[in-house]
């Protein structure tokens, strides 16, 4: 029986987190595989910091895991890679935006953002691989699809390409104003990893 | 035709009413329990609403349920408190047509103020209890519930937690399947629903009669089931802690999945001691099973290893258990990275442009001593804003500054503030209490126009009913004048002078005021941004005045300068009016500052 991969995304409240991990978990349905995934909504949203996690295999009986158990961790900012980096199982893979979103003690000065998080991250036993999804998106044209950009490198690095019809899959998911665009950042992500 | 489908536990729990021929839906939202509502408000054919609470949701599905209909009833685990004091008197009158209410626990409290186990609630107002594991077992729990409940007369209590509510999974529905609304005929039977002393004696020892029926009757047993995979160690748990056993163990050891968790089975349970070596109890918050396992004179080990408190995880028992001499699948790596200390926290904030950040920037220069509520506007209480002393509950934002208000230094006011829907929710009591028992409080409405934080849901003073059909729009302002207090101090929310200055007023004032803070919530559809603001660097004399709005727009750089992030700006010109120097501009179209 093939063990269970378990993805986590980390990112801010308003980043498009939902729909990233909302989109993996139905592709991956339709590759027949048994899904579960969790969120956490309300208070967690309102610019904090945000974690889904999508677990898959032949038979998953929990959509939640604790640190050291998830296999590849999408963060779409960098601070939240930081914080959540410990979820990641030895030579997990850590994808990261390269983003920065100040939070609010380092909007007041209270504290600095930090300055080393690439250095600090390549130094863990992962596997780190760093994209900016964010100016790929706004070289396309809309830069709220970063989330899909990240989704695209993912299902790369997940080696899930060949698994389902992904564009089919995303354009089925987004408006159908934003469905090119969506599906340009889909191939963008694919061709960044 | 059987179809997957991938819901979340809510989506599972409306469709499984829906099948049900729910013939009414209603509730208070409350993460995470909010989704139910607006499932089931999306297929066709039941009557769907929000309640002002969580008692008068109850309340009202009951009176849907005496008449024959189905009732399901959705809230929060602390709206349960709220609605606790029908639901003791319910379960001794029983129903006619089914009545579940679908509560949401949240352990480790992602949005809540407290992680009380409403399991307890079920023992000790004598409801039956069923808790779901997965969103299959929601849509198929919630129709079993009803079917129970008109078969027994007992009301059923679903219980949920957020990892049951907001996980999402596959399940398997009939496509074919349409709404057909159950009904039941109404009788007249003034024992069975009015609670006179006498009757409600009667009514208690049925309630017992019901109950042993209840767990006498093979669908409600076949909910409770054993896993015997081992001789040796067998695990009896409930809920997501199921599902966190058998990731951590497989079927390594036996389990048995307590699916109605009251009145608990003690036959299956002592069965299934009787099987194996070993019993474990693991369960999320409080030893309710383990408690009850004892009871019935079964050895066992539960919370010796588990912890009480906060959410459990797959690791979390699999590290917990491992010093128990238990083995699971993956053993937990110990050199797996380390949490990184040290790092800035992300917590939330109000948004850019809030309507609520004004008057809390302004209460705390005005130093005036404030009690806040349950919803966005408790995010005031964080710092820089720090514009909240106390809060503790729904509609506490009065009644508690009631009582401050014994207890304060002659002519010292408190304040006492909550939100539109929270006022409406509980809050209105308070204001009655507070003229009533000539408290000096001054009640304070930040009246957004809507339920925001549970993601903006229809409320009496919105003028609309969740369906979207117009209704009367209440005014706080009317209100309050009608419970008694003399002036209503109206404020706009971005009139950074306006509220100073009723502030002042209402705490100089020998007469009742009340204040309303007013403008929509900023993430409404229609709400209407300002100008973007930017700072100019030649005229900020770095005194980080405006940094202690909180705004999320406005950041420290280099230098000491402010700047405004022209994307993130809604254009509420508070940092404009706040800024002695006038530093701060409407941002120039191309221009840079």
């Amino acid at each position: 029986m093939a063990p269970t991969k378990r993805v986590m995304f980390a990112g801010v409240g308003g980043q498009g987190i939902l729909l990233a991990s909302r989109v993996l978990a139905e592709g991956l349905i339709r590759a027949g595989v048994d899904v579960k995934s969790t969120e956490v909504h309300g208070m967690a949203q309102r610019g904090g910091s945000v974690v889904t996690q999508v677990c898959f295999g032949e038979r998953v009986y929990s959509p939640l895991v604790g640190p050291g158990a998830i296999d590849i961790l999408v963060s779409l900012e960098k601070l939240e890679a930081l914080r959540y980096v410990h979820f990641l199982k030895r030579n997990g893979t850590l994808l990261v935006n390269r983003r920065e979103i100040p939070s609010l003690p380092v909007l007041t000065g209270a504290v600095t953002y930090p300055r080393d998080i690439e250095e600090r991250l390549a130094s863990f036993p992962v596997s780190l691989c760093v994209i900016d999804a964010d100016r790929e998106a706004e070289r396309l044209g809309n830069p709220r699809v970063m989330n899909v950009v990240l989704l695209g490198a993912l299902v790369r690095l997940a080696g899930l390409a060949g698994l389902v019809d992904w564009k089919e899959v995303v354009a089925e998911a987004v408006r159908p104003q934003y469905r090119e665009v969506n599906l340009r950042a889909l191939d963008a992500g694919m061709h960044l990893v | 035709m059987q179809q997957k489908m991938i819901l979340s536990g809510n989506e599972g729990v409306a469709r499984g009413a829906w099948e049900a021929g729910v013939g009414l839906g209603i509730g208070y939202p409350g993460t995470p329990s909010t989704e139910i509502v607006e499932t089931l408000a999306k297929l066709e054919g039941p009557l769907v609403a929000w309640a002002v609470n969580e008692k008068v949701a109850l309340e009202q599905a009951y009176g849907a349920c005496v008449t024959g209909m189905r009732g399901l009833v959705t809230m929060k685990h602390v709206g349960l408190n709220v609605a606790a004091d029908p639901l003791f008197t319910i379960a001794y009158m029983g129903v006619n047509g089914g009545l579940v209410i679908a509560v949401a626990d949240d352990p480790s409290m992602h949005s809540s103020q407290n992680e009380q186990d409403n399991r307890w609630y079920a023992l000790h107002a004598k409801v039956p209890m069923l808790e779901p594991v997965s969103s299959q077992e929601c849509r198929d729990y919630t129709r079993l519930a009803f079917e129970l409940s008109e078969r027994h007369d007992v009301p059923f209590l679903l219980r949920l937690v957020t990892r049951v509510s907001h996980s999402r999974g596959l399940v398997e529905i009939d496509t074919a399947a349409g709404y057909r609304r159950t009904s039941r005929r109404y009788e007249r039977n003034v024992p069975k629903f009015v609670v006179l002393p006498a009757h409600a004696r009667a009514r208690r020892l049925v309630l017992e009669k019901n109950l042993a029926n209840l767990l006498s009757d093979p669908e409600a047993r076949g909910v409770n089931k054993m896993e015997i995979t081992s001789s040796e160690v067998g695990i009896i748990t409930s809920g997501a802690s199921y599902n966190y056993v058998k990731e951590a163990f497989g079927h390594r050891y036996s389990v048995l999945k307590m699916g109605l968790v009251y009145p608990l089975d003690g036959e299956i349970i002592r069965e299934f001691a009787g099987r194996v070596q070993r019993v474990f109890v693991v369960e999320e918050l409080d030893p309710y099973l383990e408690t009850h396992v004892r009871a019935l004179g079964v050895t066992c080990e539960g919370k010796k290893y588990i912890s009480p408190f906060f959410e459990l995880n797959p690791q979390a028992v699999a590290t917990s258990l491992v010093s128990a001499g238990l083995e699971p699948l993956e053993r937990p790596d110990p050199a797996a990275v380390e949490p990184v200390a040290g790092i800035p926290a992300r917590p939330p904030i109000l948004c850019a442009g809030c309507p609520h950040r004004a008057f809390f920037y302004l209460a705390r220069r005005e130093k005036v001593m404030v009690v806040g509520d349950i919803g966005c506007y408790t995010l005031g209480a964080m710092p820089p804003l720090d514009g909240i002393d106390v809060s503790a509950c729904m509609g506490g934002g009065f009644s508690i500054a009631l009582g401050i208000s014994t207890n304060l230094p002659e002519g010292e006011k408190v304040f006492g503030v909550l939100g539109d829907s929270t006022f409406y929710h509980s809050g209105i009591t308070g204001a009655v209490d507070a003229v009533f028992n000539r408290r000096p409080i001054v009640p304070v409405v930040l009246d957004n126009r809507s339920t925001a934080m549970t993601g903006h849901q229809e409320n009496p003073g919105t003028g609309r009913t969740l369906d979207g059909e117009p209704t009367v729009m209440q005014d706080p302002e009317r209100i309050f004048r009608a419970v008694g207090f003399d002036r209503v101090l109206v404020a706009g929310a971005y009139d950074l002078e306006g509220i100073r200055n009723a502030i002042r007023e209402a705490k100089a004032a020998r007469d009742r005021v009340a204040i309303i803070v007013k403008a929509p919530c900023r993430l409404l559809k229609d709400a209407r941004r300002g100008p973007a603001r930017e700072i100019v660097t030649h005229d900020c004399t770095k005194c980080k005045n405006c940094l202690r709005l909180g705004c999320p727009a406005l950041s420290l750089k280099e230098g000491g300068y402010v700047a405004i992030d022209t994307h993130a700006c809604a254009g509420c010109g508070l940092c404009e009016q706040v800024c002695r120097h006038r530093a701060v501009r409407v941002k120039e179209k191309g221009g840079t500052a």
